[in-house]
Order: structure tokens, then sequence, then C-alpha cells
């Protein structure tokens, strides 16, 4: 038999000339490589392509006059807006306001979602009678507490950071709570035949065996601070980013309100890339699809 | 092969064992596993635990390292306070670097895990965390972390199950020159009958409960007689004879 194919690597494909099944020789080795499972390989920068293909199309949009300024304002004048909100220190007064915040109500909420978890997770105690409410706080969300809290906190700061906090302490419990009990039965086992006491098993084992867990509740807890945020500052504020959007809806400066909500999302991004790099300094022995 | 230097086979067995076991009973519900089980294990003896799947090895091994809590039954137990347990997966913790998993309850012990290591033949490896190891690799660190604690007694849940024959058979030999140099105590649970004959001084066969065969095996085993030892002991696997 000839085969006149070009002498290519096993596997090639080549419906007509396929050589019958012979059992490979020895020396020739299979160069087809099979196809790799997973999302493949990580690309430079993804995370900028979609926003950029938006600014684009924005920008190609009020150019044109395809998009009306006073339903949506142009790129630049948003930029020169926010330029001019600068200058006159009113962005940096509101976005200080607002940080703060945040920084409150974010900082509240983990510390309290964290101990009651820690509680609810290492009793048996705990759990039976922090569980319970925790879950029922759960499917309320926290914004419908809202005029409870202003009837009993008013419309002043501790409203606002409370709530934030209400919003922010269920994902952490939820999550830390869920790493907690979910430690491997199996590693009970060998801490008991290394002969870790109970300090030294919670620390050695239960503590870096829920931070997984504790991180991802943290990620879920960025964002719910900055929705609740955002949902705060439109109730009667005399400061903050929502404040200025608000103010703005008044004069209906479209303008203003996208550098609210550039703001918005840029500090959500960073906060949310914060959480991300703690993330992967604190799990580097992880390896998973995503790293 | 080398020679078992196993105590029971110089004459030194009349000390106290490492091991009793009187009349023990373990069940599940209504199924009992184990009846009547009497063992001894000699100081720096090398036991093998042969059994069918199912036949209560694992519950054996685990009333001898005191985790059967949940368990019930009667029977006497004396073992040596000091201890290993190795399981069939390497049982790493995954967030703790290798030198730190090895010396896990330990206090002081880093040098001392350090040349543990180094025994079998990771030295260099201690900053490394558990992932980046191979399967053979992990239950060599698994080793250490047992061998670090220096027991009197060692339990060995079906240790190399999990491994490929050559890794094993790598195992099987750093294993031997482990025991030889710290004497142990060794009560190590199989599925493997040449993997027994190969590692222990003594073979048992666990069926129905109790320990049905008792096999020795002679330190200079001729080939001859490493086949009638493997043929009594897989009839008796089969449980034609019990
Ligand atoms: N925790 C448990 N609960 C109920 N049954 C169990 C439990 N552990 C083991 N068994 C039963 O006890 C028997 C012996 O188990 P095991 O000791 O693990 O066997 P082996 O290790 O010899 O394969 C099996 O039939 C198993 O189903
Ligand atoms: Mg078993």
């Amino acid at each position: 038999m000839t085969i006149t194919a070009p002498a290519g690597p096993i596997g090639t494909e080549d419906p007509v000339h396929q050589p019958p099944p012979v059992p490979r020789p020895e020396g020739i080795t299979r160069t087809r490589r099979r196809r790799r499972l997973g999302p493949g390989r990580k690309i430079r920068g993804a995370g900028l392509l979609g926003p950029l293909i938006l600014l684009a199309a924005w920008t190609i949009g009020s150019a044109t006059g395809a998009l009306d300024p006073r339903v949506l304002s142009a790129p630049w004048t948003v930029f020169t807006t926010a330029g001019t909100l600068w200058d006159n220190g009113r962005l940096q007064e509101n976005l200080l306001t607002s940080t703060e915040r945040f920084a409150y109500g974010l900082v509240l909420g983990v510390v309290a979602g964290t101990v009651l978890a820690l509680i609810a997770g290492l009793s048996r105690w705990g759990e039976a009678l922090l569980d319970g409410p925790v879950q029922i706080k759960r499917s309320i969300p926290a914004l419908a507490l809202l005029p409870l809290l202003i009837l009993w906190l008013g419309i002043d700061e501790e409203m606002k950071v409370i709530t934030i906090a209400l919003g922010v302490f269920v994902p952490v419990y939820i999550h830390l709570h869920n790493g907690l009990r979910g430690i491997d039965s199996r590693y009970a086992e060998l801490a008991e035949t290394v002969g870790l006491g109970h300090a030294g098993f919670v620390r050695k084992v239960v503590l870096p065996g829920a931070l997984p867990g504790f991180l991802l509740g943290l990620r879920f807890a960025v964002t719910a601070a900055w929705l609740s945020l955002v949902v705060v500052e439109q109730i009667n504020a005399t400061s903050g980013i929502g404040y200025m959007m608000e103010l703005a809806r008044t004069y209906g400066q479209t303008d203003v309100i996208i550098v609210g909500l550039v703001l918005y999302g840029l500090l959500g991004l960073l906060s949310d890339g914060l959480v991300r790099l703690i993330q992967r300094r604190a799990l580097s022995w992880r390896r998973t699809l995503g790293s | 092969m080398a020679p078992h230097t196993g105590l029971v086979n110089t004459g030194l067995i009349d000390t106290e064992p490492a091991v009793r076991v009187r009349d023990l009973d373990r069940r599940f519900g209504e199924r009992s596993v184990l009846s009547g089980l009497n063992l001894t294990i000699g100081r720096g003896e090398f036991v093998a635990l042969l059994g069918q799947s199912g036949s209560g090895k694992s519950t054996l091994l685990r009333a001898l390292a005191g985790l059967d809590h949940d368990v019930t039954g009667e029977g006497g137990i004396e073992v040596p306070g000091k201890l290993s347990v190795v399981f069939q997966d390497a049982r790493l913790l995954p967030w703790l670097r290798v030198l730190d998993n090895v010396v896990l309850g330990l206090r002081d012990a880093r040098a001392h895990g350090t040349r543990a290591l180094a025994e079998v033949g990771l030295a260099g490896r201690e900053k490394a965390w558990p992932n980046e190891l191979s399967g053979g690799e992990q239950q060599r660190v698994a080793l250490a972390r047992s061998l670090v604690r220096e027991p009197e007694l060692l339990l060995a849940d079906e240790p190399f199950g999990a491994l490929d024959a050559l890794t094993r058979a790598k195992m099987h030999v750093l294993l031997r020159n482990l025991c030889e140099a710290h004497h142990p105590a060794v009560l190590l649970v199989t599925h493997d009958v040449d993997e027994a004959i190969t590692l222990a001084d003594r073979i048992l066969v666990l069926h129905k409960g109790h320990v049905a065969v008792e096999q020795t095996v002679d330190a200079d085993i001729t080939p001859a007689r490493r086949a009638e030892i493997r043929a009594r002991l897989l009839t008796a696997l089969d449980g034609d004879t019990a």
C-alpha cells in the first residue's frame, strides 16, 4: 500500500488517506495536543475590553448626534463637568463623605457578620440562638427596613451607616458560617490524631479552612455596601455623591448625574479589585481554574 | 530484599507488647463488624492486616487510634500513648506549607520536621504547598508527619492504595528503612497480599469479625516459601478456610 499524503504526525486528520489502525511504532510521538478544558488561557487586560467598547459606542453616538445630550450628555461634557466639580471642590467633598459612609458601614457590618458567624459556627448553642434570626433577616432586604430605621434613628449619618452595615453583615455571616460548618470531617480526625487541642483545631484547621468562604462573603458585602449607599444617599442627604446626583436631577443636569454614576462605578470596581487582591494573596495555596 | 529486623524475629518478644486487644466487639446498628477479636503486637513488630473489603479492617484501626467516637462495642484495648496514624489519603492541610504540616500540633519541632522530611527524601521542599506535590510525595510528607512524633505504634490504613505500582514499590522500601531506623510497632492495613508479605513480620487475615488466619513471614524468605504463603493468604481471603 502506498501513502501519498505527506508524512504527517500520527493523528493528522485526513479522511481519504487515513492509515489503517496499526500499532504505533516506538519512537514516534503523538503531536496532536488534546484540547484543553476549562476557560483557557487568560487574556491580558480582559477586564477593560468590555468597558472600552461601551465608551467607544457612547462617544460615537454623541459625536454623530444619535444621542440627545438631554438624555445622555457626551463623554467630553461629562469630563469637563467633572473637572469643574473638582475645581470648585464639590467633587472631593462629596466623594469623601460617601467613602466615609461606605467604609464605616462596611467595617461595622463585616465585624458584626464575622462575630456572629464565629459564635454560630463554633458552638452549637450559638448556632441554635443566632442562625434562625439571621436567616429571617436574610429574607428581608436591608432596604425594606429603611422606614423603620428612619423612625428609630432619624435621617442622619447613623441611619445611613447602620443601613449599610445591615446589608453587609448578612453575606459575611452566610459565607463565613458556611465555611466554618463545611470543614471536612477528615481534617477533624487528623487534628485528633496529631493531638491538636480545641484551640489548635480552630486556629490551624477551622479558621484557615473557612477563609475562602469569608473572602467570598466579603466580595458580596462590598457590593451590598455600595448598593445600600446609593439608596440611603437619595434620602434627605445633604452631602455625598448621591446628594450631588439628586440635586442635579432637580436642575436637569444629566452630565452631573453621569459623573456620579461613573464615580459609583469606579469606586465599586476599585473596592472589588482590592478584595480580589486580598483573596489572591491570602489563598495562594489554592490552584483553581480562575488563577 | 532487605532482611526483616522486626524484634519478633530476634527473640526479644518476652517484653511487654505494644498493643493488646482483648475480646473486641464493634457494631454499627444491628450489624456486628468485629466480634471477639484478640490481637497482640510486639514492640517494633510489623504486622499487616488483610481482609476483604468491608471486613472491618478500618473499624479495627480506628478503634486502636481512638477515633471511633460514636461506635458501640466493648473490649479491652491497650495501646501506647505515642501513636501515629497514616491515612489512605495523605490528608495534608492544603493551607499549610509542607513543613508546617509535618510539625502540626508539635511545639519547637521545626528542626526535627526538616530532618524527617530529609529522611523521606523531600529535603528542600519544606516551603512547598501540598497541592504542588505528587500523590507519592504527599504520602511521604504524611509519613514524615507520623515519624517526627517518634511513635511507638504506627497505624496505617491502606497508605499506598492510591499510588501507582512503581511509586508504591519505592514507598515499600522507604517504609521498611524508616521502620528499621525508628522501630515503631506497625499495624498496616492493606488489601495487597504481596505488599503484606514484602513488608510484614506477621500477617493477619480478618474474617467474620476476628483474626481468622495468622501467618509469620520468615526474615529470609525463599521464593518457594513466598509462593506458598501467598497461596495460603489468598485462599484465606476468599473466605473458604475460615
Ligand atoms: N460509620 C459507619 N456507620 C455504619 N456502618 C459502618 C461505618 N463504618 C463502617 N461501617 C460498616 O462496617 C463494615 C466494615 O467497614 P470497614 O471497617 O471500613 O471495612 P474495611 O476497612 O475492612 O473495608 C462495613 O460493612 C461498613 O459498611
Ligand atoms: Mg477500609
